[in-house]
């Protein structure tokens, strides 16, 4: 599967809560597969969306998962630590694992190489770390959300996109309409 | 009272529960106030960009954040400052030490210092220099400007300010 495939599977799971969702590809396609008011796109700020899920998390009581990829991960690796060290048991990181820069042509990452993103939480300090194949990605999320307990899973899946149009709506607008579901 | 908690009070009277720091040596008092407040969530961020994502989660949760930083970190965060606080309109106190200024005893930090306010003012952002302790006495106006208003603001305190380097 790639990441759409994913997204489209488990966006029935997602929809009942509050999700922050990694800049470029995968906002575009949250967007076209399920737009509501609880997605907070990222239209920009590359690596953020682990620490935006984890402040909102610990600033409020419903669930949270940020949708981030491995090379966003790597971009901000500095979240793991502040993220082990800091729990929140609302909070789920779902990192997409595809090993590549799917955004930017599909360069490869270094998560695709040797370095390992589940070993590195781990190692951080994270306490409940996943790894699936991308089929088991709805199954470990929901078991992730129900756990009640801050969780990182890591889906490892293909390498690959769809073509779909940027999001026009105004940043504004996806921030307010996102605060007003966080507060309703 | 000391300059320090004299701080952290205006942060409190003005809700401000949810603070991240990148430490300083000159902040080092303020950041073990904000440590100290059972009133303030403090959350440690091992970069200021990173920080600045937990503050625009927090403020999107309904908390009032903060980041307190040196001013060589606007250096790292001119992109998130455009690209999220800015671009969703957010509010964000940024409490800075202005290291490089008179009395530094280290010369790199100049090389950011001369940098800082002409960064500050090409990104508009509003920003007050701290330079006698009685300056201090706008915080509690300047953070009511802040969440009026949804811009990040930034409070840049000089080391005459804090009162020099110690033994440094």
């Amino acid at each position: 599967m790639i990441r759409s495939e994913i997204l489209r599977d488990i966006a029935p799971i997602l929809r009942d809560q509050l999700v922050v969702c990694n800049i470029g590809l995968p906002s575009q396609e949250l967007h076209m597969i399920d737009d509501n008011a609880r997605n907070f796109y990222m239209l920009g700020t590359m690596g953020l969306s682990s620490s935006i899920g984890l402040g909102l998390a610990l600033a409020q009581d419903k669930t949270v998962i940020s949708i981030d990829g491995d090379g966003s991960v790597l971009t901000n690796l500095g979240t793991l630590p502040t993220i082990a060290n800091n729990v929140a048991d609302n909070y789920t990181l779902l990192i997409i694992d595809n090993g590549s820069y799917g955004s930017t042509g599909d360069q490869p990452t270094y998560a695709g190489k040797k370095t390992r993103l589940e070993n590195v939480a781990s190692a951080c300090g994270c306490e409940n770390v996943v790894v699936c194949k991308d089929v088991d990605t709805g199954k470990v999320l929901q078991e992730a959300i129900d756990s009640k307990q801050m969780t990182v899973i890591v889906s490892k899946c293909d390498s690959g996109n769809i073509k779909l149009p940027v999001i026009t709506m105004d940043p504004v607008v996806i921030r307010d309409r996102f605060m007003k579901a966080v507060a309703s | 009272m000391s300059i320090s908690r004299q701080i952290v009070d205006d942060f409190v009277a003005n809700d401000v529960s949810f603070i991240t720091t990148v430490p300083c040596k000159q902040l080092a008092g303020v950041i073990d106030e904000v440590e100290a407040r059972p009133e303030i969530f403090h959350i440690p961020s091992n970069k200021e960009d990173e920080g600045m994502g937990l503050c625009a989660g927090a403020f999107m949760g309904g908390k009032r954040p903060a980041i307190i930083m040196q001013n060589t970190a606007i250096g790292v965060t001119i992109n998130t400052l455009a690209t999220l606080t800015q671009y969703y309109r957010m509010p964000l106190p940024m409490l800075i030490s202005y290291r490089g200024e008179l009395r530094e005893p280290v010369a790199c930090q100049v090389e950011m210092a001369v940098h800082t306010k002409a960064l500050l003012n090409q990104m508009n952002i509003p920003t007050y220099h701290f330079h006698k302790e009685s300056d201090a006495d706008e915080l509690d106006a300047i953070l009511k400007y802040t969440f009026m208003c949804n811009k990040p603001v930034a409070i840049l305190t000089d080391a005459s300010f804090w009162g020099g380097y110690g033994d440094q």
